[in-house]
């Protein structure tokens, strides 16, 4: 109990009724707007209670008679988003890939599109640049597989190559060694072979004539004459300084023996056609587009 | 050691007082004179200014805003006249804060606080309000009595309070309904407001600045000045002997007494003052200070007291100026008999006015020769290089051309350094395979992505600093950004 029966002589306020060591303290209460506003509050925080999500349970919490949840408000902007976002996709989704490209807006759009979407679904394989690694190609350069026009860049993200889609790009590099078709001397020749196409050095007495008959018999149904490739099949160049798994001796030797069938994902059904698009725009704006 | 301390006697006389001193309502009495005049004129000027410069227009063609001095915030420009300014450009404003700063050290050092005094918007909107306050209410004398009266209110006074504030909230709301229009076209924005179709945030703003004028100038007053401003404190840093303040002259004021007096005193051949006692300096003082106890913090120098005093000397028949624009140095050179002496030049100001030349004429000096067209470039950063099919290197850039300019732009991209390189822009069929051209429309800018394209074996260093340069074909502007071309 304080005794506020005390009057200091000097003020002449009451004390608090405390003393410690012959101290004592004016009794100086907070200002009654003050009291009023704090228990204003506190009222306010009761009213809170019950309209909005205050108490945790268990297992959740309490919703409040309102409803609100701040997740739902978010839902709401997303939504909203989506709608802004889908006029301008619907003009991507009308234009065709060659008009995407001439229009500057539309390019503006597609890019900023297809940047976001190539972050989220390629970069995993492709790097966030596109820059690619072994086994997955680099999108930034002059060399596809599958070719590097609009159309058929499209075709690739749609259908995929060796996906189990329908249209999927079919047509792989064959294990020539590990199928029993070529021994391991025939296998190292080729390679050599090979290597010598695009003018890298080969092994110290190498059998060339030995080595283009090989390459006659077996690899150019696919890689076509002096080993250009064809993108129907996605057989690569050899001619050029592009090697997606690698032009050392090791590493060829390791193709033609186990075979090659890198898989890229069909993208249709997983992203909606105007958004293929704007990939397909992306990917080709990178540089190395035809 | 057992006598009893009274705790009164162990408190000095000098500060029992309480820390808390409240205000004394000031009620300025009206003044006629030289420095009066002088405020209303620049009252007049500055309020001028401020309602109706966003009305004044300023043609800069088709598609462009037409008002002389816009803040454009959604599309990120600043309007003034012929200057328009982007956010990049934003360091001319701290060039013209420096102006400012030193402008106002230079009149400290010159007229004491002649900002505070006649131009700052504080000093201005009381002034204002106080002259609604005497025209409706009546002058000084009037306005204590009514206060004061403890009489029942009678309609007459109740009308002319509300009459007061109307005025007060009217002048208020005009004031900041004239800062929203620097953020909008003020036409369309006036005739938007009036029909109740305004944004939101203009309605706040005029809602806002609304009340800070109306609380500001109709009841916090010079208390603005003796205990928020942080500027008396910053002047007093700045002032020096030389500088000129409003001064009692004690040299002649001293000693005071009456008209009468002083002339049966004069009469003897006596030493007597000019100041008679009157009071007049302190009645139409609007922080309700006595100038004759000397500078004091309060004291805004708004020289009323000068035309006050002026006009009592006037009548006494007595030399004007016994209250002038003065210093401590004049005061005792005439007490020792000698010629006051008046230094406007010396090194303080010369060196103020020198720094305001400096920085206001090289902001002039840029803004006159700033390029309107602007490049900048960005390196691919993954992958930073490329290696073709057949073994050529290519870089990627994005490049932001910006045109400024009141006109469309053909650009012209150049790259040096790269030996035997081509450029290609994206979406850009170019006829000119090393020197691809852009259209960039009027007051814009473009984002570009630029590819150079070089043989390796012409480039065999892993780094070699590449050269864009753009150049407007039509005018031959050029602007130019480098950046590096890198090797795999």
């Amino acid at each position: 109990m304080t005794d506020h029966s005390e009057v200091d002589t000097v003020t002449g306020k009451s004390t608090t009724g405390h003393e410690w060591d012959g101290i004592k303290e004016l009794n100086t209460p907070l200002p009654r707007w003050w009291v009023i506003c704090f228990y204003l509050t506190i009222i306010w925080s009761i009213g809170y209670w019950i309209v909005y999500p205050a108490w945790p349970l268990i297992q959740s919490n309490t919703t409040g008679v309102f409803g609100y949840s701040s997740r739902a408000d978010v839902a709401v902007e997303l939504a909203n988003l989506e709608k802004i976002r889908g006029d301008k996709m619907v003009a991507l989704g009308a234009a065709s890939l060659a008009d995407i490209e001439k229009d500057p807006a539309l390019l503006a759009l597609a890019r900023a599109k297809g940047r976001t979407v190539f972050g989220d679904n390629c970069a995993p394989c492709h790097g966030s640049g596109g820059a690619g690694a072994k086994g997955f190609p680099n999108l930034n350069d002059d060399d596809w597989l599958w070719g590097g026009t609009l159309d058929q860049i499209m075709q690739t993200i749609q259908y995929g190559a060796r996906s189990g889609h329908a249209k999927t790009h079919e047509g792989q590099m064959l294990a020539f060694g590990k199928d029993g078709v070529l021994k391991g001397d025939e296998i190292v020749t080729v390679a050599n072979y090979v290597r010598s196409l695009s003018g890298l050095s080969t092994r110290n007495g190498y059998d060339a004539a030995k080595g283009e008959k090989i390459f006659a018999e077996n690899c150019v149904a696919c890689h076509g004459d002096g080993g250009k490739g064809n993108p129907e099949l996605g057989a690569p160049n050899l001619t050029d300084k592009i090697w997606l798994y690698g032009s050392d001796e090791a590493s060829l030797i390791e193709t033609i023996s186990q075979g090659r069938a890198g898989v890229m994902p069909a993208w249709e059904g997983r992203l909606d056609l105007a958004t293929i698009k704007a990939m397909a725009v992306y990917v080709h704006s990178l540089g190395g587009g035809k | 050691m057992n006598k009893t301390v009274n705790p009164k006697d162990l408190i000095s006389e000098d500060n029992n007082g309480p820390l808390y001193a409240a205000r004394k309502k000031v009620y300025p009495q009206s003044v006629n004179g030289t420095f009066r005049r002088i405020k209303w004129g620049l009252m007049a000027f500055c309020l001028g200014v401020y309602y109706f410069l966003p009305f004044v227009r300023w043609n800069r063609g088709l598609g462009a805003p037409s008002q002389a001095v816009l803040i454009d915030l959604p599309n990120s420009r600043f309007y003034f006249f012929f200057i328009e300014l982007w956010p990049q450009e934003v360091y001319y404003f701290t060039g013209l804060l420096i102006v400012a700063a030193v402008a106002l050290f230079l009149m400290n050092s010159i007229g004491g606080r002649i900002w505070c005094g006649y131009l700052c918007p504080q000093t201005v909107w009381t002034d204002l309000f106080y002259a609604v306050e005497r025209l409706v209410e009546g002058d000084r004398r009037e306005r204590m009595k009514k206060d004061k009266s403890s009489d029942p209110m009678k309609l007459e006074r109740i009308s002319e309070i509300v009459l007061k504030h109307s005025i007060w909230l009217l002048i208020a709301w005009w004031t900041g309904g004239a800062w929203v229009l620097y953020f909008n076209d003020a036409p369309t924005l006036v005739k938007e407001l009036v029909t109740f179709q305004g944004p939101v945030i203009a309605y706040v703003w005029i809602g806002i600045l609304t009340a800070t004028t109306y609380l500001l100038a109709g009841y916090m007053r010079e208390q603005v000045c003796t205990y928020m401003c942080p500027w008396p404190r910053i002047q007093a840093a700045l002032t020096d002997e030389w500088a000129l303040n409003v001064t009692y002259r004690y040299d002649r004021g001293e000693k005071r007494t009456s008209v009468k007096k002083a002339a049966e005193l004069r009469a003897l051949g006596q030493q007597v003052g000019d100041c008679v006692d009157c009071y007049q300096c302190v009645a139409v003082c609007p922080t309700g200070i006595d100038i004759r106890n000397g500078p004091q913090m309060e004291c805004i120098q708004c020289g009323l007291c000068i035309d006050a005093c002026d006009n009592v000397m006037a009548k006494i028949g007595r030399p004007k100026r016994l209250i002038g624009y003065d210093n401590d140095i004049n005061i005792h050179r005439r007490q020792e008999g000698k010629a006051p002496i008046y230094r406007i030049v010396r090194p303080r100001t010369v060196v103020y006015s020198a720094i305001i030349a400096a920085v206001g004429g090289f902001m002039i000096y840029t803004l006159a020769t700033r390029s309107l067209l602007d490049v900048n470039v960005l390196h691919d950063r993954n992958p930073v290089a490329v290696k073709l099919s057949d073994g050529s290197i290519r870089n990627a850039y994005t490049v932001r051309l910006l045109n400024k300019s009141g006109y469309d732009r053909v650009i012209a991209i150049d790259a040096h350094g790269p030996a035997n390189a081509t450029i290609h822009v994206i979406g850009i069929d170019s006829v000119t395979p090393d020197r691809p051209m852009i259209v960039i429309p009027r007051d814009s800018t473009s984002e570009l992505r630029l590819l150079v394209t070089a043989p390796a074996e012409n480039n065999p260093e892993k780094s070699i600093p590449v050269r864009f340069h753009v150049t407007d074909i039509g005018l031959g502007e050029v602007a130019s950004a480098t950046d590096n071309f890198v090797s795999p």
